[in-house]
């Protein structure tokens, strides 16, 4: 009776699963909650105290202004990266101390949960996130719009993302999470072998989020396709611009593979179907098809635009434009298409025949090629420049020496012959941490450092982010070569425990510090935002110019942060880098007499809507019901989503119009603004 | 050593490269081979041999376009850096220029055709479907990845093991492999690659070895809590070694039926001690790929995965 009202909820081994485990674990969990409870109970009671929730509301929670979506995207995004990372460091500590006799301080069970979360965090809720917020905050701008194409759908992305962070993290309270690592393979994420709701939590959390991202995916290609401002043809694009581009055709492909598949499965584990299981017909080897047709084009989904980050960085900070413009167009094009072309590489131990694993490993080796010479183009885009050593350039030339690498290990992993050696083993792991921290998170990193400004109008101290690249570089290197020489030494990935004898640990307490030296990196990277925050007033910090690094791009050329309209003049562009030839010429965009003399119109703007928020409440409330088994709450949870879409289709009243009088208001005040910082 | 600077000699490049390469190898062999005596890195198998070959020889071929980029990554950031009087050039309206272009689309696509070339004659001569040449006769080994076990049934000698395996050097040795559980994969490194177990199919790996000795082997795809514990020692020896131990393992009284199969290899456990059966139920390995293929086949075998869980709720 009672689980018909309230499902799973019903049986406390699945709610609280925690109660019935040693008490070491308790403690861990117990520390945990507290953190957890001091966290919320410090958040709630502080915008209580401070009367924000007003403000929360509106200004953040309803909007649909872009560059308001990309900070939520970062709060968020560095939020989990933080969870992701404790994750990492509690792995580490766990398999440098787990030999022989020792089994370490966690249970098989928790260390199963905690690199499947790592891995889903990690990709899902940072790497994903973080590059939303690069897309929301420089695309519009770079392109001379006003908001992004759908700027509803964006607000409503956003937040259903929220809603995948929300079920993941649900998961540290009630239940547990998957612990069938971050791709959840059949037969293993089947009822049979994970009955609880782990697995089930993960279905949700990545579904809705990947709902959210397919929508962004589709928003950022019309965008770039309709929104660029008067001359701006494709070929006049900022090479970011680019790449978010073909980024978004990644993910409007791929992303539905994933649906799917995770649709898959969940029919499987709720009404009991046969695509996966081990028998009735069952195919294991379908799914892991299907993940990976998402799972490597998604690697390239989330490259591509940090790939896009390096080239606007290298310009702007070698003061030449980018060498061999149409070359990394045409490169980033190849990469995007090759990338469906080889995500068998992910199992060539599956036994498919000699024949179509030299295919997928030579198709593999061929995207070396388009990404080879990007570097180049980098390389010779600082040869005769001048050099600004700025903390996203220091990132940049930790790229070089670190992607290098994992570009190498990369093309040795296509080589089936050494993939059938290197495969499940640590080695791997090395590889796609090397291109990944080294490739996506350097890049976001120099990325977020290089658009700070834009969004808050100061700028980010630079030596605590120099020593926070250090750090980074440095435990990067300590960290991960270890790995790579483990995997050599038959090492397989995912192990709790090992034998003595296997004379693995000294590598694996390297490699702990290494993840030491980076928590010593994200601790500068905090304690870089709160001085930069603290003295963001100073000279030094405040930039009024919104020109802060001398760009060469549209997005230079409007205040920081823009005003909610971005600019208030449409923006007109006749060549590549057209902000730093208007520059050479003495005319700004907004600010330099050119435009002055011209009359403000009125701007036709999107209404903020709260209707992207109440979607998503909806829609978290039938992931909970359908991962606890709700069935009835499930049902309402369906109908409010549907009833909430409709009702939304059916409102007309979505824009309205800034008064020219308004836009003349706002820009004479920045002016002052300006006039009087000169003074 | 001296293997390092034949494999050198048969590098596709000359001249300065060469010497480069060799410099590079050396240290790159000294400081993995040279304190690692485990898995591929010290291969004791054919195939293993072969594979770290083309490990050594990958590394080579593309450290060639990998040291000068990072060196020209690094030393263009430190020559053209912004500083007071850097007399480097500056020339802020260089932005293309065709030779160069054509030059780096070039030297990657050379490095790829070698490497390609290697890869698809490798990847036959490598792959573990294929039979490995010999006069001597293989042995049969049929491989059972099992939640967290490995099973081995000598079908020839009709004997099983659990987590144990014993092979004679000199002879072929012919795995077939499934699983009753979850998707698993079995390697010995030191011998060679590894390839994937799953139920319902059987997969195939070949290995050959010389050298006597005890070699660790792994499974490799996670399958849940017991799978740190799914490893076993592989003893190569003698083949005159090996009848004798086929033997022993001969007298055991235990018998693998398809009933103790279900019933007692099948449900979940951990670090499960070495076992042996004197005698093994003969078509025993194909009757359980077909299990998983058609359920119902037989009366006493339902692989239903609901079943499996019901047995060993832990």
């Amino acid at each position: 009776m009672l689980e018909t009202f309230i499902g799973k909820l019903s049986n406390p081994h699945e709610v609280f699963p925690y109660l019935y485990e040693p008490v070491s674990q308790q403690l861990i969990i117990l520390s945990m909650f507290t953190f957890i409870v001091i966290g919320g109970i410090a958040l709630v009671g502080g915008l209580t105290y401070f009367k924000k929730w007003g403000y929360l509301w509106r200004e953040w929670i309803i909007t649909v202004d872009h560059k308001r979506i990309a900070v939520m995207y970062f709060v968020v995004a560095f939020i989990m990266l933080f969870r992701g990372f404790v994750d990492a460091a509690m792995m580490r500590t766990q398999q440098a101390l787990a030999s022989g006799d020792s089994t370490g301080y966690l249970i098989p069970q928790h260390f199963d949960q905690i690199f499947t979360a790592h891995g889903v965090i990690m990709i899902f809720f940072v790497a994903m996130p973080l590059m939303f917020a690069l897309f929301n905050i420089a695309v519009p701008l770079q392109i001379g719009a006003r908001d992004v194409a759908f700027p509803f759908l964006n607000s409503l992305s956003f937040w259903l993302f929220a809603v995948g962070v929300i079920l993941a993290n649900m998961s540290l309270l009630i239940g547990d999470f998957a612990h069938a690592g971050w791709l959840a393979y059949p037969p293993f994420s089947e009822l049979a072998y994970s009955p609880t709701v782990g697995t089930d939590y993960y279905i949700w959390a990545v579904q809705i989020s990947g709902l959210g991202s397919l929508l962004s995916g589709i928003n950022f290609f019309v965008t770039i396709l309709k929104m660029r401002c008067p001359g701006m043809t494709m070929m006049k694009m900022p090479i970011f611009t680019w790449t978010v581009f073909f980024s978004s055709i990644l993910i409007m492909a791929a992303f539905p593979v994933l649906t799917v598949d995770l649709a898959l499965l969940a029919l499987d584990r709720y009404m009991d179907m046969h695509f996966f299981t081990t028998s009735y017909g069952g195919d294991q080897m379908m799914y892991v098809n299907l993940i990976w047709m998402w799972g490597h084009p998604e690697v390239y989904i989330l490259v591509l635009p940090a790939f896009g980050i390096y080239s606007e960085i290298v310009a702007t900070f070698s003061k030449k434009p980018l060498f061999g413009y149409t070359t990394m167009v045409w490169a980033s094009g190849v990469i995007t298409i090759l990338s469906f072309l080889v995500w068998l590489h992910h199992f060539f131990t599956m036994g498919a025949g000699a024949d179509v694993n030299a295919f997928f490993g030579i198709m593999t080796m061929i995207i070396s090629i388009p990404t080879g010479v990007k570097l180049f183009n980098w390389i010779f885009t600082m040869y005769r420049g001048r050099i600004t050593f700025t903390s996203p350039m220091y990132w940049m030339m930790g790229f070089f020496a670190t992607f290098t690498i994992g570009g190498m290990t990369g093309v040795m992993l296509s080589v089936p012959g050494i993939d059938f050696q290197a495969h499940n083993s640590t080695f791997l792991v090395a590889h796609f941490h090397n291109v990944i921290i080294g490739g996506v998170v350097f890049g976001y990193f120099a990325g977020f450092t290089y658009w700070f400004p834009k969004m808050f109008g100061f700028r980010l101290n630079e030596r605590l982010g120099k020593c926070a690249f250090w750090c980074w570089i440095v435990g990067f290197f300590v960290a991960f070569m270890p790995l790579y020489i483990l995997g050599g030494m038959g090492m397989t990935r995912r192990l709790y425990h090992y034998d003595a004898s296997t004379g693995f640990q000294p590598f694996l307490i390297v490699a702990a510090i290494g993840a030491a030296i980076i928590a010593l990196g994200v601790f500068f990277q905090v304690l870089q935002l709160i001085v930069s925050i603290k003295n963001r007033d100073k000279e030094g910090y405040r930039d009024l110019t919104g020109d802060p690094w001398n760009g060469r791009t549209l997005e230079w050329a409007t205040s920081s942060p823009p005003a909610f309209y971005n600019f208030a003049h449409d923006p007109e562009v006749n060549c590549i880098d057209a902000f730093w030839y208007d520059k050479q010429k003495g005319l700004d965009v907004d600010s330099k007499p050119k435009i002055r003399t011209e009359p403000y119109h009125d701007i036709h703007m999107p209404k903020d809507t709260a209707m992207g928020f109440i979607i998503s409440v909806f829609v978290l409330i039938l992931g909970f019901a359908m991962v606890w088994h709700i069935w009835w709450l499930a049902i309402v949870g369906v109908i409010c989503t549907i009833a909430a879409v409709i009702s939304r289709a059916c409102n007309y009243d979505i824009d309205y119009y800034v008064k020219a009088s308004t836009v003349e208001a706002i820009e004479t005040q920045h002016q002052q603004e300006m006039a009087g910082a000169k003074i | 050593m001296k293997a390092i600077i034949n494999l050198v000699s048969k590098l596709p490049v000359k001249g300065m490269f060469r010497n480069v390469s060799v410099v590079l190898l050396v240290i790159l062999s000294l400081a993995l081979s040279g304190c690692v005596s485990e898995g591929v890195l010290a291969p004791k198998g054919q195939i293993a041999i072969e594979e770290h070959r083309l490990i050594l020889f990958a590394v080579g071929l593309m450290l060639i376009v990998v040291i000068p980029t990072i060196f020209m990554a690094l030393f263009f950031g430190w020559r053209y850096r912004e500083k007071t009087q850097n007399n480097a050039k500056y020339e802020p309206e260089w932005r293309h220029n065709t030779l160069l272009e054509v030059v780096w689309w070039t030297i990657p696509c050379i490095i790829i055709l070698i490497l390609g070339t290697v890869t698809w004659k490798t990847t036959h001569s490598l792959d573990p479907f294929k039979p490995l040449d010999s006069k001597e006769t293989p042995v049969t080994i049929e491989v059972i990845s099992l939640d967290w076990k490995w099973l081995f049934i000598y079908p020839d000698y009709k004997i099983a093991t659990v987590n144990y395996l014993r092979i004679p050097t000199g002879r072929p040795i012919n795995f077939k492999i499934t699983a009753a559980a979850p998707m698993n994969s079995f390697v010995i490194p030191q011998l060679g690659g590894q390839i994937y177990a799953m139920t319902g199919m059987t997969t195939q790996l070949h290995l050959y070895t010389d050298t006597p000795g005890s070699y660790r082997g792994f499974g490799a795809n996670y399958t849940g809590i017991g799978f740190a514990g799914m490893q076993f020692v592989t003893d190569a020896t003698s083949p005159e070694d090996f009848t004798g131990w086929v033997k022993t393992i001969q007298e055991k009284p235990d018998s693998l039926t398809t009933d103790v199969f279900w019933k007692q290899l099948v449900p979940q456990s951990t670090d499960d001690p070495v076992r042996y059966f004197g005698s093994v139920e003969p078509g025993l390995f194909d009757n359980i790929v077909m299990s998983y293929m058609m359920p119902g086949m037989k009366d006493n075998v339902v692989p239903d995965e609901h079943a499996v869980m019901n047995q060993s709720n832990h």
